[in-house]
């Protein structure tokens, strides 16, 4: 079975800026991808290039099915197999969670209102915020937001999930309800990207770990690399970070 | 000098200071209207069309505001004439009314398209929708809900102004009160009625704004927060 993702010798330069040197790596479906690293190695970039955001210099990128880096790519078709979930959550402040999680379905795929109310609801429930169908995002806390975001996503099915640091602006407790939410996920099937700084989680839930350095992949492989590391660079990132 | 006011000569003109309000309602209520889809296309295309269209959009909005609304509508009225297409007056006074509140709305409307995150535009992007759902569900509707009270402001202002195109004899509340005066010789009350009018207008107009935004914009209504 071909992977759902697989990025071979990418290239991304910002102008003069070369931001991924040859990034190479696949995920296989079902497979959790955690990218670590320090700040401005390129993680954002990456995931970033994975759904098309940003156009890449060289090299190919393979996500379920489209060739990501050809000019002739569909990017509306990419996006329905490609969920993204930012930092910054990104919710419509003007629109209700339901309305938020609605609108992608009823406008891109079609489907009525009420099949998209069920929709929501179950998408609701399975992040466990089934009460706040009707409030505004304003009113939530951000942990809840945060998951309103990734309930957001899953309402259009996607078959790949990419998360850029969705719990880094979130204190210890609303953290821990935003990864069990991304844990249930990743127990359910979902092929995943996580560009994280929960080392624990990682090493949990992760069946892949990628130490991104200077735009390259340092080093890869399973959670349990992070307890040797092969490289002194990861060495040193991971005992300065915890 | 004593002046001794006269008001009772204009009781038989009732009905048609009525009707001049009516007539100036309708005209501000059709070039609000088409004025705002003017404005608010141009501000998109000044926002994000090709480099051509961006030049146009931003001509015509220097040459609307920098130059008198009454020189536009004569400048109107006469070319539609010139071009031999023969409109009434206040089908050229409706015309120019849009052509001038179109450029200010469409300032105001780019405004409000600048304040909404390019976080948001990328959402909706990597939610699939195509770019006129995104224009129509993330950029402009909360735009237009930023930018509603001067919005509302630019229309009460273009009501007031339209009196203006009595000089081509559109009909409307001032070209009503022109003939009434100069047939009863009671200019000062019959402006000071026409000024009371123009006033009640007003508070109309601002009125329907406030019940519209209350229908339009649900999370204000919602969570309380006013205009
Ligand atoms: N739109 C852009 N234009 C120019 N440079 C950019 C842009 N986006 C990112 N960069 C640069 O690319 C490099 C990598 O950025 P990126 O956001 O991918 O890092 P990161 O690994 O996600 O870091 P962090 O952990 O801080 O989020 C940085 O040097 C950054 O300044
Ligand atoms: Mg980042």
């Amino acid at each position: 079975m071909s992977p759902v993702v697989k990025l071979s010798n990418v290239h991304k330069y910002f102008g003069a800026l070369k931001v991924l040197e040859g990034v190479s790596f696949e995920v296989e479906r079902g497979g959790v991808a955690a990218v670590i690293g320090q700040s401005g190695s390129g993680k954002s970039t990456a995931l970033r290039c994975i759904n098309a955001l940003e156009t890449i210099q060289d090299g190919t990128i393979e996500v379920c099915g489209h060739a990501v880096g050809d000019p002739k790519l569909d990017r509306r078709a990419l996006r329905q197999d490609v969920g993204i979930v930012f930092q910054s959550y990104n919710l419509f402040p003007h629109l209700t969670v339901e309305q938020n999680i609605m609108l992608a379905p009823t406008c891109v795929k079609s489907i009525g209102k009420s099949e998209a109310r069920d929709l929501a609801r179950d998408v609701l429930a399975q992040v466990g915020l089934s009460e706040k169908a009707q409030q505004y995002p304003e009113q939530l806390s951000g942990g809840q937001q945060q998951r309103v975001a990734i309930a957001r996503s899953l309402a259009m099915q996607p078959k790949l999930m990419l998360f850029d640091e969705v719990t880094s602006a979130l204190d210890p407790q609303l953290t821990g309800e935003v990864l069990k939410v991304m844990e249930d996920l990743a127990r359910g099937g979902m092929t995943m990207i996580l560009v994280t700084h929960e080392m624990a989680f990682a090493r949990k839930v992760a069946s892949q770990v990628i130490y991104m350095h200077k735009g390259q992949v340092w080093e890869t492989g399973p959670g349990s690399m992070l307890d040797a590391p092969k490289t002194p660079e990861l060495a040193n990132f991971v005992g300065s970070g915890l | 000098m004593t002046y001794t006011f006269d008001f009772s000569a204009l009781l038989p003109y009732w009905p048609d200071f009525l009707w001049g309000a009516v007539l100036t309602l309708q005209l501000s209520a059709v070039a609000t209207v088409a004025g705002f889809i003017v404005g608010t296309l141009c501000a998109i295309g000044r926002a994000d069309g090709s480099p051509v269209v961006k030049a146009i959009v931003a001509a015509y909005v220097e040459v609307i505001r920098n130059t008198p609304l009454l020189v536009q509508v004569f400048i109107i009225y006469f070319g539609i004439a010139t071009l031999g297409i023969r409109v009434s007056a206040n089908l050229a006074a409706m015309i120019a009314l849009t052509v001038n509140v179109g450029a200010y709305t469409c300032e105001i409307v780019r405004a409000g398209l600048q304040s909404i995150h390019r976080s948001q535009v990328e959402a909706a992007e990597c939610l699939g929708l195509s770019k006129p759902q995104i224009y129509w569900h993330v950029i402009v509707r909360p735009a237009i809900e930023r930018v509603y009270p001067s919005l509302t402001s630019q229309y009460v202002l273009l009501m007031l102004a339209s009196s203006i195109t009595s000089q081509i004899s559109a009909e409307e509340l001032t070209a009503v009160a022109n003939r009434i005066q100069s047939g009863t010789f009671r200019a000062f009350e019959t402006y000071i009625v026409v000024g009371l009018i123009y006033l009640v207008l007003s508070f109309v107009m601002r009125g329907a704004f406030t019940a519209f935004a209350q229908a339009a914009f649900t999370r204000r209504r919602k969570l309380g927060t006013t205009l």
